[in-house]
């Protein structure tokens, strides 16, 4: 247990509190989880005036402390001193948008009254002031008893005077006027007290145009919105490729600078193999994914801080009800493009929980960006670079289609379990649309630099390990010398790879695929780096074979057929350990998760089957 | 029938109105909280500004006091609303 003080920083959602956590402490975050939940507990280290550090943990959004989700449990037990794993805050530091006061104070006097020291941070002023709101920050503080620092977070301005109010009231300083807010008040009572002091802490309010209700009147449009997102996701997928062929040359590149300087140092043998086979080409071939998996981070973050994600979901609503699922689900699925983890922990926000268990079942089914390395380099060696008009590549626009599949895979299979499992009375679609916002570009950043960490933290890791171990797997045992035997028909993996090809030689697969299927339970990606290793261990002293790249070693050995068919099992992919165990610890036992798998294997199993049987009856080779 | 209940769906876009009555007996106990969260209450100064789904039957996003709400029609059929000079009925009943 840390033994610095510890500030808790809470607030509604949409009040700026993650912005405001963000300025405070800069990149000095920690991610973690708390204990028995899945809920992301986000702290991070902050200096008060005098230097002293403290601890800050910023706390879920929530609007009340009647908890409707998971993540509102846990704010709750958290300023309670209930939450396992975490002290009771020193302080809090009670964050509320100042455009929406009436809404906001009136969850300020719930945490007011719990007695803790409390600060209020009269976050976005500059937005208040944009809607023609003046408010006066110091008879706030007289009504409420407490200090009340007007900030904008993402101006970095009113952060000084936060810290030297927090280190005054950290020393114990009495609040600067007599508590007013009384415990044990019904919400009403609150309510009406709220606006009470609202109505006190308004100068001037002047109704004005506002800028989010001008792009609403596009965004929210029933066609031109439908159109609109459309639109962002396709430019979102097309990006993926356009703009990261220049990083990933580098880094394919520098894997190969690398490879050959180890292999022109090193002598022929097994370390040398062990180095260039399993560490250089495996990783490798992983982390030049890196790229592509920042640009879909990119464009999710973007989608979530400027606002638009609940519009998204709002207008995903009336196709999602169809389903029996409800608009609010499309940003756990949305997020699940870029891993099904954080997806899958995402939904814990969705209160109902047979809505929530049907959307924890289909988020697998987004592409998320682990099959994107997969996707990417059997599109690269199988589907010509040709310009289908409109400037739209052919590459890009399978990959959309690709994508397509999966959320039209998710909806029916939604729709299915809607019907049977999970059946019940069809949630509810309740939402608060936040103010369009432009972000600062250290949280977007900052966002991707934690992504960035993940990324080459699983690639050192799960991807290193799984690598390795498929690399002796395959190197053991050794051909004799003089036997004409491949290697990797010789080794362990291959026997165990040949037995498996007996189930997924009818839909297509070869040994190689078999082979690279069952390290990818690990980790999606590593289907890649296991194809990259078999390759180049198969390739052995063969120059020619050496040079050549994973694609084009693929394309010159993969029927299109089996190419397509491995695509399409990918679209389902069923096998990935860290989906399987979130899913476990989200639904609280070992059933769903063993359903998911097994649907999931089923779907992959027939659409990769469907798809060889038609490529070949149409006799594409 | 008269125009009278207005019902929350039926309000036009962008006509400002105050909400008349709540039937919170026809909302489940979490929705009517989240609703009571988001400062929907008899009084309160309510706008309807956009209707989702192409064919009308999606949410309908309002403005209610000074934040933009998204509900489901079945929730905006609960709520009655009163178009009106601004002087009837700004505060609730104190």
């Amino acid at each position: 247990m840390s033994a610095l003080p510890l500030v808790a920083l809470v607030g509604n959602p949409n009040a700026g509190k993650s912005a405001l956590f963000n300025a405070l402490t800069g990149a000095r975050q920690k991610l973690g989880n708390y204990p028995g939940v899945t809920v992301e507990r986000k702290a991070g280290r902050l200096s008060l005036a005098d230097g002293r550090p403290v601890e800050l943990v910023d706390l879920p959004g929530t609007y009340s402390l009647d908890p409707a989700s998971p993540d509102e449990q846990v704010t709750r037990d958290v300023v309670m001193g209930k939450q396992v794993g975490e002290k009771r805050p020193d302080a809090l530091v009670i964050v509320v948008d100042a455009a929406n006061l009436d809404n906001h104070l009136r969850f300020a006097l719930e945490l007011i009254a719990l007695g803790l020291p409390t600060i209020v941070a009269l976050n976005m002023v500059d937005l208040a002031t944009r809607d023609g709101l003046e408010l006066d920050a110091a008879a706030l503080s007289r009504e409420l008893g407490v200090p009340v620092i007007a900030t904008v977070a993402v101006r970095k301005r009113g952060l000084d005077h936060l810290r030297t109010e927090l280190e005054a009231l950290l020393n114990g300083a009495p609040a600067p006027y007599p508590a007013t807010a009384q415990p044990h008040r019904d919400f009403d009572a609150t309510r009406q007290e709220a606006r009470r002091i609202a109505r006190a802490g308004i100068v001037r309010e002047t109704p004005s145009r506002r800028l989010t209700a001008a792009v609403d009147r596009v965004a929210l449009h029933p066609i031109a919105g439908l159109a609109l997102l459309l639109a962002l996701l396709f430019v979102m997928f097309q990006a993926v490729y356009a703009w990261s062929e220049a990083p990933i040359a580098m880094i394919e590149g520098l894997a190969e600078a690398t490879a050959t300087l180890v292999r022109d140092s090193l002598p022929d043998g097994i370390v040398r193999s062990f180095l260039v086979d399993g560490v250089i080409n495996g990783v490798g071939s992983v982390v030049v994914f890196l790229p592509q998996i920042l640009i879909l981070f990119f464009f999710i973050l973007m989608l979530e801080a400027t606002g638009y994600m609940v519009r998204a979901a709002f207008l995903m609503d009336g196709i999602m009800a169809k389903v029996g699922l409800s608009g609010r689900a499309f940003i756990p699925l949305l997020s699940s493009f870029a891993c099904a983890i954080p997806g899958i922990m995402a939904t814990r926000t969705i209160a109902d929980p047979k809505d929530r268990l049907t959307t924890i079942l289909i988020a697998p089914l987004m592409t998320c960006s682990a099959r994107l390395p997969v996707y990417a380099v059997i599109i690269g060696a199988f589907i010509p670079a040709r310009d289908i008009g409109y400037g739209i590549g052919l590459q890009g626009f399978v990959l959309f289609c690709l994508y397509l599949a999966g959320i039209v895979g998710a909806m029916l299979v939604a729709l299915v379990l809607r019907l049977t499992v999970t059946r019940g009375a069809s949630g509810s679609f309740l939402m608060e649309m936040p103010k369009y916002q432009w972000p600062r570009p250290q949280d977007i950043l900052l966002g991707l630099w934690q992504r960035a960490v993940i990324f080459l933290k699983r690639a050192g890791t799960i991807i290193f390990t799984s690598t390795v171990i498929l690399w002796v797997l395959l190197s053991f045992p050794r051909v004799p010398d003089g036997d004409p035997a491949s290697q990797v028909d010789h080794s362990i993996a291959g026997r165990v790879a040949s037995g498996l090809n007996v189930v997924l030689e009818p839909i297509g697969f070869n040994r190689d695929i078999s082979l690279a299927l069952i390290p990818a339970m690990a980790a999606r990606e590593v289907a890649v780096s296991a194809l990259a290793t078999v390759y180049s261990i198969d390739a052995g002293d063969d120059e020619a074979a050496l040079e050549q790249s994973l694609g084009d070693r693929l394309s010159s050995q993969w029927p299109l057929p089996t190419a397509l068919a491995f695509l399409a099992w990918f679209i389902f992919a069923p096998q990935c350990i860290s989906t399987i165990a979130v899913t476990r610890r989200e639904t609280n036992g070992w059933k769903w998760p063993l359903f998911m798998v097994g649907y999931l294997f089923a779907l992959a199993y027939v659409a990769a089957g469907l798809t060889y049987w038609t490529a070949t009856a149409m006799g594409l080779a | 029938m008269s125009d009278y209940p207005l019902r929350l769906t039926d309000l036009p876009l962008r006509q400002p109105a105050y909400v008349d009555l709540i039937d919170w007996t026809s909302l489940s106990a979490t929705d009517a909280q989240r609703l009571r969260e988001f400062g929907l209450c008899e009084g309160a100064s309510v706008e309807a500004l956009h209707h989702g789904g192409l064919l009308g039957r999606g949410p309908i996003a309002c403005r209610v006091g000074r934040m933009t709400i998204a509900m489901r029609r079945a929730h905006a059929a609960a709520v009655t609303v009163r178009t009106g000079p601004e002087t009837l009925g700004s505060e609730p009943a104190a």
